[in-house]
Order: C-alpha cells, then sequence, then structure tokens
C-alpha cells in the first residue's frame, strides 16, 4: 500500500490509521531523521580499505555503496551514533562535531 | 431461532463455554482466583480438541496481555480472563491494546486488591482500569457473564469500534455459585459472532504493516487519543444495535442501564453488578408495603450511558448509588461520581447519596438495602441527606 505522508502534520484525528499502525513498508526512508546527529562521520579515502564493516553495522542503512565500495554517508538519515567509526578496523572513520568545518579538523 | 438448553452452571463455566462458542483463534491466560475454572474449562476444551485455540499458557498476567496484543496485531481472534491482581498486572497492557485498538475480549472475576490480601469479591480490580480505553460490561448473574461475553466479540470486533472489551462478573457470588442459565446452540452462536475479518494484520505479507508505532516528539500522540475517544462514542450505538439483535435471538433483554420499578419510582438505587439482585429482592418487598422504590442496573460501565441513566432518573425523588469500590479522597465511588454527573444536567436536583459497600466479599444484607431505601425515604420527605459517604455495614 502506498501511503501519502507529505501533509501528515495537518491531519485530523480520524485521518490517521487507526491504532498508530503504518499501512506501508519501508517507509522510515522518507522519514528524515538527520537533524538528531551531533557528530558526524568524516572517512579518510585513504586509510579506508573497503571492508564494508561500516556498511554492515550501520543501524540506519546510511552507509552508501557503489559497486562494492563506500563512497558517502546518507545525512538524512545517518544520526550519528559512531558504530562506523568504532568499528572500522582501520581507523578509517572520525566523529568530528556537527557544524565543524572538516578541512579544519583534518589538519 | 436458536435451540437453547437450559442448564445449572457457575458463572464461569457458562464463560467459558461462550468462548468455546466464539471459537478463538488464541487465547493467553495465567490462572487467579475466581477466575480460575474459566481459563481451566478452556484449557479443556482444547485438550479435547471441542475448540481450535492456540492456547498459551505463560508465566504471569503481564505476559498473558502482552501475547494477546501480540496475536491479535497479528489478525487473530483473541480472548482471555482474569481477575484481581492479574488485572492489576495488566496495567501497561491494558492501555497498549485499547490503544492499538486491538479487539480482544476478556473476562474479569470482580475481586478486591491487596492489602491486605483478600480473593473475594469487589470493584475494585476492575474500577481502577476504568480509564484503560476498554468497553466494560458488568454482569448481574451467570447467565448475563454468557450473554455480555458473545456480545463483547462482536462490539468489539465491529468495524466502526474495533476496541477491546472486558466482560466482568462478580467474583466467587457469580463466577462459583450455580446458577440457572439458558446456553444457545453453537450454530447460532457462530452465525450471531461472525466471523472476525482483521484489517491490518501482520501477518498479510502481501501488505505489510506495523503495529505498535512511536508518536511522540510533537507526534500525533494527541490525535490517536482523540481518535480512541471518537471510537468509545461510537460503541455506544453499536452496544444499543448489538443488544437488541441478541435480544431478539435469545428473548433475553439488555440494555445499557436496566430499569425495575423506574416508571413511577421515587427513591432508586444504582448499583452494578450481583447486588443488583439483592437490591430488586427488597425493593419489590417494600413495593408490596406501598412504598415505590425502584433500582437501576448499570450493565455498561463504559462507555458510561449518561443519558440513558439520567432518563431513568429524571422524577426521582432521592437517589443512593452502591459503590463495591473506593476512589480513595473522591468524594465517592466510581459508579457515585459517574451518576452524579449523570443527574447534573437534569432541571431538577435530586439529592444522591453515595453507599460504599461489600469490600472484599463483605456480605450484603437484606436489611442493609432495606436502610438504604429508609434512608431514602426520608430524604424524599425533607429529612437532610448524610453527608459525605456512608460505609454500609462497615463497624
Amino acid at each position: 500500500m502506498s501511503w501519502d505522508i507529505k501533509k501528515i502534520d495537518e491531519w485530523k484525528s480520524d485521518e490517521f490509521p487507526r491504532g498508530a499502525i503504518i499501512p506501508e513498508a519501508g517507509n522510515s526512508r522518507d522519514y528524515v531523521t538527520g537533524g538528531w546527529r551531533s557528530e558526524r562521520p568524516y572517512r579518510d579515502d585513504k586509510k579506508c580499505t573497503q571492508c564494508l564493516f561500516c556498511w554492515i553495522y550501520c543501524p540506519d542503512s546510511a552507509v552508501k555503496v557503489a559497486d562494492e565500495k563506500v563512497y558517502d554517508f546518507n545525512f538524512d538519515h545517518c544520526k550519528g551514533c559512531g558504530v562506523c567509526a568504532s568499528v572500522c578496523p582501520s581507523d578509517a572513520i572520525t566523529m568530528v562535531p556537527e557544524g565543524c568545518e572538516l578541512p579544519e579538523v583534518n589538519k | 431461532m436458536p435451540t437453547q438448553k437450559t442448564l445449572a452452571v457457575t458463572g464461569n463455566v457458562l464463560v467459558a463455554e461462550a468462548m468455546r462458542q466464539c471459537a478463538p483463534d488464541m487465547m493467553a491466560a495465567y490462572p487467579i482466583t475466581p477466575q480460575t475454572t474459566i481459563v481451566e474449562e478452556f484449557a479443556k476444551f482444547v485438550a479435547n480438541g471441542r475448540v481450535h485455540t492456540e492456547y498459551v499458557t505463560v508465566e504471569s498476567e503481564h505476559s498473558a496481555m502482552s501475547a494477546c496484543v501480540g496475536a491479535s496485531a497479528a489478525g487473530a481472534r483473541v480472548m482471555t480472563a482474569t481477575s484481581s491482581q492479574g488485572l492489576a498486572y495488566m496495567w501497561e497492557e491494558l492501555y497498549i491494546a485499547a490503544g492499538m485498538r486491538l479487539p480482544i475480549v476478556m473476562a474479569n472475576a470482580n475481586r478486591a486488591l491487596s492489602a491486605p490480601i483478600n480473593i473475594h469479591c469487589d470493584h475494585s480490580d476492575i474500577m481502577g482500569a476504568r480509564d484503560a480505553g476498554w468497553i466494560l460490561l458488568f454482569a448481574e448473574t451467570a447467565q448475563e457473564a454468557y450473554d455480555n461475553t458473545l456480545m463483547a466479540v462482536r462490539i468489539a470486533e465491529h468495524p466502526d469500534v474495533l476496541l477491546p472489551a472486558m466482560t466482568c462478573l462478580d467474583g466467587f457470588i457469580t463466577t462459583h455459585s450455580i446458577d440457572r442459565a439458558q446456553v444457545m446452540d453453537d450454530e447460532s452462536v457462530t452465525a450471531f459472532v461472525g466471523d472476525y475479518r482483521p484489517t491490518y494484520s501482520l501477518l498479510e505479507t502481501d501488505t505489510p504493516v506495523s503495529h505498535g508505532s512511536f508518536a511522540g516528539l510533537g507526534g500525533p500522540y494527541f490525535e490517536f487519543k482523540k481518535s480512541q475517544r471518537m471510537a468509545i462514542e461510537r460503541a455506544r450505538g453499536v452496544i444499543k444495535e448489538v443488544g437488541e439483535e441478541f435480544s431478539k435471538l435469545s428473548g433475553r433483554p439488555f440494555g445499557m442501564v436496566e430499569g425495575f420499578g423506574m416508571e413511577d419510582a421515587e427513591v432508586a438505587i444504582v448499583v452494578i453488578g450481583s447486588t443488583a439482585g439483592n437490591s430488586r429482592h427488597v425493593a419489590r418487598q417494600l413495593r408490596a408495603k406501598g412504598v415505590k422504590t425502584g433500582v437501576v442496573k448499570v450493565r455498561c460501565f463504559r462507555p458510561f450511558p449518561y443519558a440513558e441513566l439520567a432518563e431513568m432518573l429524571k422524577g426521582v425523588r432521592a437517589v443512593a448509588v452502591l459503590d463495591r469500590s473506593e476512589s480513595f479522597g473522591a468524594e465517592g465511588g466510581p459508579l457515585f461520581l459517574e451518576t452524579r454527573s449523570a443527574l447534573y444536567d437534569l432541571h431538577e436536583r435530586i439529592p444522591v447519596v453515595d453507599y460504599i459497600y461489600g469490600l472484599g466479599g463483605a456480605d450484603v444484607k437484606t436489611e442493609f438495602i432495606e436502610r438504604v431505601f429508609t434512608d431514602l425515604t426520608d430524604i424524599a420527605t425533607g429529612a437532610a441527606a448524610p453527608s459525605g459517604l456512608v460505609y454500609l455495614g462497615a463497624r
């Protein structure tokens, strides 16, 4: 079932699905939770061995992979939990305060 | 018309029989006095192949209702039973079942709450759960416990309602006394309750859904509570409709409030459960002596029949409410608070007195009821109403 939640903030009590049911699969991707983040992961491409541990462990499926290679994070959903940095065997991922200029940190 | 058999049985046996006839897909239950024989009888039906229910034995009532919530979300027709401390232990899940709009049907054998420990009848357990969002039906007799159970399934599963429903019977007095009652044939019950066709079932893999989502952080929790209120308000009409249909089918009356002598009563008792019988007995005796007594039995406590109760009590000169539970520190017991609120919108001002009675199974003697009617007659003829509530028969 496709469920349009664009106007959810305007819905009246009788417009919500009964009992807070979510009648659509996989729609958490439409719910942007990146704003919860206070730290963001920074990946050093030189150190990264493409082991994909971060991709496996990320609880929000926010590690972007193409052709079996990590190339970015999905910052709409990354909550900054730091699991990726913690499991990285080659210390290629660092958690940096949100809002920080990355080049400064990497000096 | 259904074939009906007259039996001499206990309320619990009849509730188990009603549950068997409703053929739930799942039951998760934990035994507790005086509910035990309901789930025991039902377990026998399962063991003997008389009903094809997934019977889940759990380690507590907390788990019993949790399992019921899961099974109901999965789309099953779910029933269970509990009492007293067990109901109290289900506290969290009662609200969850209602909030998730799951039409679980549960019997409660009304029993006192500790401390001190007591296993006998009063309404403390169920009145503690009165704001959980369940539909609450009360039985006076074993017959009503049977009838309420069948109606509860229809009401709970009605597409306009979809709320859990509890069918309450007085511990020991109604659960364990052998009473004369009529039981309908299985086919008629099957036809009456119908099939449960869940929408949004967890097991419908073609249309996957999530149950139990989060609605905080500025989310629509408030709107969901309003929709729950709208559902229980819609239940009023459904309860009447189902009640009428069941009355026609069974030949037995059903009203959210049921009156005795209310056509011309000058003094009246409002009561819930088995004590309605004692009250009518005394009212009848006094009527023979020319006292215009009446009794109003409240059979549905949630949603509360305010309009119906006010209509029935209109013109009465003094009202007594018999409360079998306390609301410590409140002006009276739960039924008193509802009754006085129901009367507020009438133009006339009817004096209402609250009598707390029978806590922990304390005996309800006919002379107590006589005293209540005597008080009411005095008030009706100008005496002052007692200030504050009266503990009827307590030393």
